[in-house]
């Protein structure tokens, strides 16, 4: 479904992600984790080619995304992407921002895209909110929209960098449920996370990463049972401690 | 001081009809030479804010020569210089022939002058976005036109309403420079009714109150706009 070869991306002098690889199959769930400034976001980032990247092949669904980012929008808009801040677009209702690229990518009418929108909102629980603003929402709502506007594109693969980051501790379930169902529903997924609990009720498989490097790929209950790299246990020995 | 006051001849003929030709003659050139602003300071500033090196260069260069060169001087080099550097039939076209070219003239100047200063607010304004919101429409999908006009202008132009309506102040201030080229403007009106009465006192207050009018209007009317188009809570976030 999703496969990445030799990936490498230099900011300047500075390294961010030294030849990485890694293949993601359909209907598979995949946690990212590692220390902040590993470069996990830039990753997730490279692989639906909104960050540039200096080598590296990645092939989704069987097409090899363009190195430009602008030749790359079909592809792209086939894989849905939630950031960690969100960014529902401010100026635009919650039902404008879930259809505006139904509207203007897929080429969608209004009416089928705004129903394709009441459906996926229902579902999240957020029905009653499609003509309110993002700001007038909170930070797990907007998440939630956020989540809804990208499944509305009927993605093949969903990339999530950190969705949790930025929420309030009260709100992080509510977005995790979200995410679990998704899950279970069979989506192809790759998260970026520090949600631990998530990884081990969702992730088949666990990406380690440190200093650009992917350092280890394991079974999500090998990888907790016992990872096989130094770097990763001293990882989990910090973030599970407390 | 021994002056005496005589406000009766700002409502007497002809010099009445000079300050409304001037007042109209002022709102001419400065709205012609704002929907030049607008228009060609838009499209500069996009092109600026764009990721190509070329267009970056090209329209870094009007921005640089057009708001650092005095405004005087370049109404100076529109109007007297120009015209000679043109092919022959090309400058007395714009000498003789060219109805009013002193008017046109100014609105160009003007017009150009100020693009410049609404190009640098534009892509100031565009900058200003936070980049998520671009990596959003992207990751979407959307091409670059389409991210430009349905995801940063609407936001970038919201920001820049505030600095936009002291642009568009300071373009009915900087048109009375289109006196030194001999348009019969408010401040030029109020000048010839001044040489004309000796009443200098009357005259300037009355072209002092009208420029004041102008401005508090044109402030009332951006801050309709600005409440029209607010986004509801604050754009900034963390």
């Amino acid at each position: 479904m999703i496969r990445i070869e030799g990936l490498s991306k230099s900011y300047g002098d500075l390294p961010v992600l030294r030849n990485c690889s890694l293949e993601v199959g359909r209907g598979e769930v995949v946690v990212i984790c590692g220390p902040s400034g590993s470069g996990k976001s830039t990753f997730v980032k490279c692989m639906n080619g909104i960050e540039p990247v200096q080598a590296g092949r990645i092939t989704i669904d069987g097409e090899v995304l363009p190195s430009k980012p602008a030749a790359a929008a079909r592809i792209r808009s086939r894989v849905g992407m939630v950031f960690q801040h969100f960014e529902l677009y401010p100026h635009l209702t919650v039902m404008e921002n879930i259809c505006l690229a139904q509207i203007h990518v897929l080429k969608r009418g209004r009416g089928e895209a705004e129903a394709k929108a009441r459906a996926l909102l229902r579902r999240v629980g957020l029905a009653d909110k499609e003509s309110a603003y993002p700001t007038q929402l909170s930070g797990g709502q907007q998440q939630r929209i956020a989540i809804v506007r990208a499944l509305a594109m009927d993605p093949i693969a969903m990339l999530f960098d950190e969705p949790t980051s930025a929420l309030d501790p009260e709100m992080i379930g509510e977005v995790l449920a979200v995410m679990l169902e998704l899950a279970r529903e069979g989506m192809t997924m790759i998260v970026v996370t520090h949600e631990m609990g998530f990884a081990k009720a969702a992730a088949g498989r666990i990406v380690f990463m440190d200093h650009g490097e992917i350092v280890e790929v394991a079974e999500t209950q090998h990888f907790f049972a016992q990872p096989s790299s130094e770097r990763a246990r001293l990882f989990l020995s910090r973030i599970l401690a407390h | 001081m021994n002056y005496a006051w005589n406000w009766s001849v700002l409502f007497q003929a002809p010099y009445l009809g000079w300050l409304g030709q001037g007042i109209a003659m002022t709102m001419m050139v400065s709205i012609a030479a704002w929907i030049i602003a607008l228009t060609l300071g838009t499209l500069i500033g996009i092109l600026h804010s764009g990721a190509s090196g070329a267009l970056r260069l090209v329209t870094g260069c009007y921005i640089n020569v057009f708001r650092n060169v005095p405004l005087l001087l370049q109404m100076f080099l529109w109007f007297f210089v120009v015209p000679e550097l043109l092919p022959k039939a090309a400058g007395t076209w714009l000498k003789r022939d060219l109805p009013h070219p002193e008017v046109v003239t100014a609105i160009v100047a003007l017009g150009l002058f100020t693009a410049s200063r609404v190009a640098v607010q534009v892509a100031a304004g565009i900058a200003a976005v936070p980049r998520g919101q671009s990596m959003a429409a992207y990751a979407s999908g959307l091409s670059t036109l389409q991210r430009y006009k349905l995801v940063l202008l609407p936001q970038a132009f919201r920001i820049v309403v505030p600095p936009m309506t002291s642009e568009f102040l300071t373009i009915f201030k900087n048109s009375s420079i289109a006196l030194s080229i001999g348009v019969y403007e408010l401040t030029a009106q109020t000048q010839q009714i001044q040489s004309f009465t000796y009443q200098g006192f009357e005259a300037f207050t009355a072209a002092t109150v009208t420029y004041m009018t102008i401005a508090l209007i044109v402030t009332a009317l951006m801050t309709v706009i600005e409440r029209r188009i607010a986004i509801a809570g604050p754009l900034a976030r963390g």
